[in-house]
C-alpha cells in the first residue's frame, strides 16, 4: 500500500538501510539454521532476494540451494532466467513439478485450470523431503494486507501453517528462529521494501530481470478484464478473441491467473515512470487468484502458502 | 532532516486507530483504486454507506469478523517530504506485547484515545512501555473529537492529564503532543479542521512531517555482533576471513583498535568490506565485513568493540522484563537470552520489583511477573556476556527472554536498572 516517489538523495539513504538490514537477516539465517532454502520463481522479488544473498555471502558462494515449485504453466522466458541464473552463479536448484503431483494422483486439476493455488502441497512435500528448516520468500508487506502482518521470522508448524494469532513478537532487530524438528520458520528479508523500493533498486544495482518485464508484442486475449496469453492453461476460450498488443508484465506467476497490461516501457527507466503513475497495484493490477474472496490471500497463507 | 520516520501507534480498544491509520493512508494518498474498490464493495456488503477506512488496513478474517486489530502490521506511506514506516500494533490487553514489538523500533508513537473516554489504564500502560523502550516522541490523537461537539474543555481536560502523566514518564515538554481529531470524518488528520477553530496546533501529519527525528549520538562506541564467519576457501580468495555483521553502533574506520569479546583478545581493523568494495568508514546500521590484521579465532556470538570503550562483560544481569508470555516468570526459572548474536543459558536469581503502571511506582518483590508486567529481575547468565546499557546503547543493551522448550519469546529485556 504505497504512493510510488521518485528515487532522491534520501531514498538512496532509504533503499542502503534495506539492503542492510536485507543482508543482516540472511546472515543470521546461516548462523542459526541447518538447512535453508531461497524460493526461487524467476519474478523481480525472488531475483532481488538472490542478488541481495549473493551480497551477503560475497566472496563466498551462496550457502544456500534455490527451490522452485514450478506449476507447469510458468512462461518459457522465466524458466529460461531461471536456469541461466542457476548456471551463471554455480547455484544448486531443486524443482517440484506439480504436474508431477497431479500425474500420481496426490493432486486434482481444479475446474478452473488456474494451478497456483495447487503450489502449496508441493511446496510443503519438498520442504519435508529435503528438511528446509528456513524457507527464503520474497513476500513484501506492502503487497496484501494479509502479508502486512507477517513476521520476519514467521514460525510454521508441523503443517507448514501460519497462525496469524500466535506469532512471536520481533523485537529490536533480535529474530528468535528457535523451532522443533519438522517446525520451518519462513524468512522475509524484503518485508519493508515497496514495489518502488524494489524497481529503484534494481535500476541502482542494474539487476537482470525476464524479458516479460519489459514491453514487447505478444498475442493475448482478455478474460474478466485482464490479458491472458495462449498456453497451456486452456486459453483462449470461443469467444475470447486473440490480439497482438504491445504488453509487459508487473508481476510474474503462473500463465494462468497472471495478466500483463499494455505498456510500451521497454527500459527500467521507463518501468519506474510508469509504476510511478499507476493507480492500480501491482496485484490488483494481474493477479487473478487474490480476488477470489475478500481473504484469499490470508487462507493460502494459514495452508501453507507464502 | 531524515527523510524516513518509523512510527508506531497503540491504544485501547474500539477507540479507532484502524480507522485512523486507514485516513491517513487514504489523506496522503497512499491508497490505490483497486484497494479502495474492494474496501468500498465490502463496505457496501455491510450495507454501511460510507467506505469503512478500517477495512483497508485490518487484514485478517477475524479481525474483519470482529472489527478488531488483532495482530501487529506494517504500512508504508509518504508524502512529498517523508517516508513513513507504521507499526499499527493492537489495543486489546492480550496483545500489548505487540505493542511492544511495534515501538521496539520507534521513533515517535501515536497514541489514541477516545475523547468521551479520555485518558485510561490502557492509555497509561502504553505510555509507560513506550517511555521504557525509550521512544524520543509521543502524541496523543484525542479521537472522535466529533463526539463531544468538538468541546475544547473536553480536549484541554485530556490533553492536561496526559501531559502530566507523560512528564511523570520523563518525557520533556517538547516531545510531546496532543492533538485533537476525528479519524472518521478526517479532522486534524491531514485536513486542518473548522470545527476545532480553538486548536492552533499541526495536524497529525504535518507534525509527522515535522518532527525532528533524534539521530544515532555521533559519540556511541564501535559495537559490532559477528553474525557469520566469511570463508571462501575458492582459488580466487584461499585466505579469505571476514567477519560479516551490522554494526550496532558507533562507526569504524581501518587502523581502528578493537577488542574482540567476551575473550579480549585484541587487534586493528585492516578493511571494512562489501560486495560493492572497501570502505573508509562505516556507520551504525550499516552491514558489512570486518578484515583484521591478526589471525584471531573468532566466531559468531563474539562482539567487536572499540578498545578503549569497551562494553563491561559480566555473568549477571540486572534488567527490566517487559513479560511478553501468557506462562509466568517464578525465580529458579531456567531461560535462553539472545543477546546480539549469542544465546546463552540463563537461571533467574530473583525478581526485585513490579513496576506498576498505573500509580507509577514499584512493588517490592512481586514473586512472580505475568503477562504484561514489567518487573526488574536478577539473572545468572552460563556464560558472559558483553553488554551495555540500554539506555546508552540500546542495540546492545536488549536481548529476547526465550523459552528452552518451545522457542517461544517470552520477554523483552533491557539492561539496566530503570525503576530500582
Amino acid at each position: 500500500m504505497t504512493t510510488l516517489e521518485p528515487a532522491t538523495d534520501a531514498a538512496q539513504d532509504n533503499l542502503a538501510a534495506l539492503e542492510s538490514e536485507a543482508i543482516h537477516i540472511f546472515r543470521e539465517v546461516a548462523g542459526e539454521f541447518d538447512r535453508p532454502v531461497i524460493l526461487f520463481s524467476g519474478g523481480k522479488d525472488s531475483t532481488l532476494l538472490l542478488h541481495l544473498a549473493i551480497k551477503a555471502f560475497w566472496p563466498a558462494p551462496v550457502p544456500f540451494p534455490l527451490l522452485h515449485v514450478d506449476t507447469g504453466h510458468n512462461f518459457d522466458e522465466v524458466i529460461a532466467f531461471r536456469d541461466e541464473v542457476v548456471r551463471r552463479h554455480g547455484l544448486r536448484l531443486v524443482v517440484a513439478n506439480v504436474q508431477d503431483w497431479i500425474d500420481d494422483g496426490r493432486l486434482v486439476e481444479r475446474p478452473d485450470g488456474t494451478r497456483n493455488p495447487l503450489q502449496t502441497q508441493p511446496l510443503l512435500d519438498t520442504i519435508s523431503e529435503h528438511r528446509f528448516d528456513a524457507v527464503f520468500g520474497g513476500g513484501r508487506r506492502d503487497e496484501e494486507r494479509a502479508r502486512a502482518k507477517e513476521r520476519i521470522f514467521s514460525l510454521r508448524n508441523s503443517f507448514g501453517q501460519w497462525e496469524p494469532r500466535r506469532q512471536r513478537p520481533e523485537l529490536w532487530n533480535l529474530y528468535n528462529g528457535r523451532h522443533r524438528p519438522g517446525e520451518q520458520v519462513r524468512v522475509f528479508p524484503l518485508s519493508n521494501w515497496t514495489e518502488a523500493d524494489v524497481w529503484h533498486y534494481i535500476a541502482r544495482e542494474g539487476v537482470d530481470l525476464p524479458s516479460i518485464y519489459y514491453a514487447h508484442q505478444r498475442k493475448v486475449y482478455e478474460r474478466d478484464g485482464m490479458l491472458l496469453t495462449e498456453g497451456p492453461w486452456g486459453g483462449p476460450r470461443a469467444g475470447e478473441d486473440v490480439r497482438e498488443l504491445t504488453v509487459r508484465y508487473r508481476t510474474v506467476g503462473d500463465g494462468s491467473c497472471t495478466g500483463a497490461i499494455e505498456s510500451s516501457a521497454s527500459t527500467v527507466d521507463e518501468v519506474i515512470a510508469e509504476v510511478l503513475a499507476s493507480r492500480l497495484t501491482e496485484r490488483g493490477a494481474t493477479r487473478a487468484d487474490d480476488r477470489l474472496s475478500e481473504a484469499a490471500m490470508e487462507d493460502r497463507k494459514r495452508e501453507g502458502y507464502f | 532532516m531524515s527523510s524516513l520516520l518509523r512510527l508506531a501507534t497503540a491504544g485501547s480498544v474500539d477507540d479507532g486507530k484502524s480507522t485512523l491509520v486507514g485516513r491517513l493512508l487514504y489523506d496522503t494518498k497512499s491508497v490505490l483504486a483497486d484497494q479502495l474498490d474492494a474496501v468500498t464493495r465490502a463496505s457496501v456488503d455491510r450495507g454501511l454507506s460510507t467506505p469503512d477506512l478500517s477495512l483497508l488496513v485490518d487484514g485478517l478474517r477475524s479481525e474483519r469478523e470482529q472489527g478488531i486489530t488483532i495482530d501487529v502490521a506494517y504500512r508504508y506511506f509518504a508524502t512529498p517530504r517523508r517516508s513513513f514506516v507504521l507499526a499499527d500494533t493492537p489495543g486489546h490487553v492480550q496483545y500489548t506485547r505487540n505493542t511492544v514489538t511495534g515501538a521496539s523500533t520507534a521513533q515517535l508513537a501515536v497514541l489514541l484515545v477516545d475523547a468521551r473516554n479520555g485518558v485510561v489504564e490502557q492509555t497509561r500502560r502504553h505510555a509507560a512501555v513506550l517511555a521504557l523502550l525509550g521512544v524520543p516522541r509521543l502524541v496523543l490523537a484525542v479521537n472522535k473529537i466529533d463526539l463531544v461537539d468538538y468541546d475544547e474543555a473536553t480536549f484541554a481536560v485530556i490533553a492536561n492529564e496526559f501531559a502530566t502523566h507523560a512528564t511523570s514518564l520523563g518525557y520533556a515538554e517538547g516531545e510531546v503532543l496532543s492533538i485533537p481529531v476525528s479519524a472518521l470524518q478526517g479532522d486534524n488528520v491531514a485536513v486542518k479542521s473548522e470545527r476545532t477553530p480553538w486548536y492552533a496546533g499541526p495536524t497529525l501529519l504535518e507534525h509527522l512531517e515535522e518532527v525532528p527525528v533524534a539521530p544515532d549520538p555521533h559519540d556511541a562506541a564501535f559495537r559490532f555482533p559477528v553474525q557469520y564467519v566469511i570463508r571462501p576457501r575458492t582459488p580466487e580468495y584461499p585466505d579469505y576471513r571476514g567477519y560479516a555483521g551490522q554494526i550496532a553502533s558507533g562507526s569504524v574506520r581501518p587502523g581502528d583498535e578493537v577488542v574482540v569479546l567476551p575473550h579480549g583478545l585484541r587487534s586493528r581493523v585492516a578493511a571494512i568490506d562489501t560486495a560493492d568494495g572497501p570502505l573508509a568508514e562505516a556507520g551504525s546500521g550499516t552491514s558489512v565485513t570486518l578484515l583484521l590484521e591478526d589471525d584471531l579465532d573468532i566466531s559468531r556470538g563474539d562482539l567487536i568493540a572499540i578498545a578503549d570503550r569497551p562494553p563491561r562483560v559480566t555473568d549477571e544481569l540486572t534488567a527490566v522484563l517487559c513479560w511478553l508470555s501468557g506462562k509466568p516468570l517464578s525465580p529458579g526459572a531456567r531461560v535462553l537470552v539472545k543477546h546480539g548474536t549469542r544465546t546463552v543459558q540463563a537461571l533467574v536469581d530473583e525478581i526485585g520489583s513490579r513496576f506498576d503502571e498505573q500509580t507509577l511506582t514499584t512493588v517490592d518483590s512481586p514473586g512472580t511477573l505475568a503477562l504484561n508486567d514489567i518487573g526488574t529481575v536478577s539473572l545468572r547468565l552460563a556464560e558472559e556476556l558483553p553488554v551495555d546499557d540500554y539506555g546508552d546503547s540500546p542495540r546492545t543493551g536488549a536481548f529476547l527472554v526465550i523459552d528452552p522448550k518451545d522457542g517461544d519469546t517470552l520477554a523483552a529485556g533491557l539492561i539496566g536498572e530503570r525503576f530500582a
